[in-house]
């Protein structure tokens, strides 16, 4: 490292970064397996995908501008029901779906932007908590919209690309939601690879020190919560979409902490972490919920004890550890 | 005679019962290479905060180029050319020395607003950034973490982030705090040789360094300024030695600090 470090000229060090890496395709490419190795697991496929969208989507905020949420469930909650009424009412493209879905979102993430931008820490976590708390009993109460408890009925989604009908197996569900989540993904490495994800890194590095290099920390702190609002109520709306349900859990308090805990699994601050913590876990569930149900929690505290002590960084921390160490070698 | 760099008026702030600032008047000229100098507690780095905006005044004014600044928040001083450094290192453990300064330049030319662009795209950016580490001779280190980089060069890198800025008025709380002896002479030099369009105000505790390098030295004691003017003058004030410089005769010994 040491010669090659003075020989490597900043322009090309910095396009490095942004290179794609073999294990990242190789990651994608093994996307694709549910359909030749695990045909009767697609729809589990699709709802892990959505899933990691929207872990993908509090990666955003959490580790890379460092904003800790116990709420994020809300905005994809939003996002849920806005596509799920549209299509109760009379409009079920997918597509168009997904747009307003993440456009009313995304206004909700801009307006609370305005107070979560002067908060950080414990605050921090107790506003996203209040915002997420007050927003579910807001769904639970106006329950002539929203169906309340018996959740949203009644929709039904259109053809995808008025070709692909979402069938019972889920093939075209999970080539969807594939599909958003990688397209979304790349939108989102190349938002954390552009002067504006440098300072994001720097406000969750030193957010103290942005303001004295006349870095405006707040503004850049709406613009990603707003980003990652929309995202999540895209992530909302492919769910509500594909399950052609919308119930109150979709924006509570358990979804949120659910979301944290996998990306807190599968590492924050690496963009792959989310996808990774919610594969593992979704799986994990899926295994052993059909054992023991209610046991489900327990295994799944261990495993969240055990990479929290052992593994700080995520299990794709670790994983980049021991990678390091072993082309040390 | 143009406007000053930097002025403040009737400057005060107090915690409380404890008066940290009291009156504070001072006036750097364009271009003037100002000492702030003063026993541990008499207020320096809190008139640093005051003047940067990091702390709210309970009275009085700053002004920036003739210009009232005392509303503005710290990040728009910044924007206006009034920079600073700190004395405890703040710096971006997990960036590169390169990554953190492309980051301020960035801020500085607004592109930190742009996420739709990769950071390839501004090659101007990166080179300039690059030439300020290369100008603190920190280019060999530039792809290093910062919190791998030796202490002076992280030192170092807190001048390289207020460069990066385009300061006009610079103000260097301890530069050369914790760096050992022979390379605070060389960060100094570093100072010395910056522009000549930069105002620079620097707190320090070596009198050696501080007569070497300051055209004009500003003495405060208890959150007063004391006086005011060339070395030569406040060297040979009977009042300033009494408070501060102690018995020595002209030439202080240095007192080791740490932190």
């Amino acid at each position: 490292m040491a010669l090659s470090e003075t020989a490597i000229s900043p322009r090309l060090y910095l396009a490095e970064q942004t290179r794609w890496r073999p294990a990242e395709i190789l990651f994608w490419l093994a996307t694709l397996t549910p359909y030749f190795l695990f045909p009767t697991y697609l729809s589990l496929a699709s709802q892990i995908a959505i899933t990691a969208l929207f872990a993908l989507s509090l990666d955003l905020i959490l580790g890379y501008a460092g904003i800790v949420s116990l709420g994020h469930a809300a905005f994809f909650g939003i996002g849920a029901y806005t596509a799920g009424l549209l299509s109760k009412y009379g409009w079920g493209e997918p597509l168009s779906g997904l747009v307003v879905a993440a456009f009313a979102a995304g206004v909700v993430g801009y307006v609370t932007s305005f107070v979560i931008c002067r908060f950080r820490h414990l605050a921090l976590i107790m506003l996203t908590l209040g915002f997420g708390l007050l927003l579910a009993e807001l769904a639970n109460t106006l329950g002539w919209v929203t169906g309340g408890m018996d959740g949203l009925q009644g929709i039904h989604t259109w053809k995808l690309l008025g070709t692909f009908p979402f069938d019972l197996y889920g093939r075209a569900a999970y080539a969807y939601a594939l599909a958003v989540l990688f397209i979304l993904f790349l939108f989102a490495r190349r938002l954390i690879h552009s002067p504006f994800g440098l300072s994001l890194r720097g406000i969750r590095e030193n957010f103290v020190r942005m303001p004295a290099i006349g870095a405006p920390s707040r503004a850049h702190i709406r613009t990603i919560y707003t980003i990652a609002a929309c995202i999540a109520g895209v992530a909302g709306a492919l769910l509500a979409q594909t399950t052609e349900t919308v119930s109150l859990d979709s924006l509570g308090f358990e979804r949120s902490a659910e979301v944290l805990v996998m990306l807190v699994l599968g590492g924050a601050g690496r963009l792959y972490g989310g996808i990774v913590g919610a594969t593992i876990y979704m799986v994990a569930r899926d295994q052993f919920s059909g054992v023991v149900p209610q046991y489900w929690y327990f295994w799944i505290g261990i495993l969240l004890v055990a990479v929290v002590v052992f593994l700080p960084n995520g299990i794709l921390g670790g994983l980049t550890q021991l990678a390091a160490r072993w082309s040390r070698k | 005679m143009s406007a000053p760099a930097l002025a403040t008026r009737g400057l005060a702030k107090s915690f409380g019962s404890l008066v940290v600032a009291n009156d504070i008047e001072i006036e750097l000229p364009k271009g003037v290479r100002y000492a702030l100098i003063g026993p541990n507690g008499a207020g320096k780095t809190t008139l640093i905060n005051l003047i940067t905006g990091m702390l709210q005044p309970g009275a009085g004014r700053i002004f920036l180029d003739d210009a009232d600044i005392t509303a503005l928040p710290p990040e728009q001083r910044v924007r206006r050319g009034l920079v600073r450094t700190f004395q405890i290192n703040s710096l971006f453990p997990h960036l590169t020395a390169l990554e953190s300064v492309t980051l301020a330049v960035c801020e500085r030319t607004r592109a930190a607003r742009i996420w739709w662009r990769q950071l390839n795209a501004y090659p101007h950016e990166i080179d300039e950034a690059h030439d300020i580490l290369v100008a603190l001779k920190l280019g060999a280190a530039c792809h290093r973490l910062t919190r791998e980089l030796a202490y002076g060069q992280q030192r170092l890198l807190e001048i390289a982030l207020a460069l990066a800025t385009r300061p006009k008025v610079l103000l260097l709380d301890e530069p050369a705090a914790g760096v050992p002896r022979e390379e605070s002479q060389e960060l100094f030099a570093a100072i010395a040789g910056l522009s000549s369009d930069i105002t620079v105000l620097f707190i320090e505790h070596d009198m050696e360094l501080v007569f070497r390098f300051a055209s004009r030295i500003i003495v405060m004691v208890g959150g007063r300024v004391l006086m005011q003017g060339p070395p030569h003058e406040i060297a040979n004030d009977p009042q300033v030695r009494s408070v501060y410089l102690g018995k020595a005769p002209t030439i202080i010994p240095h007192e080791p600090r740490y932190g």
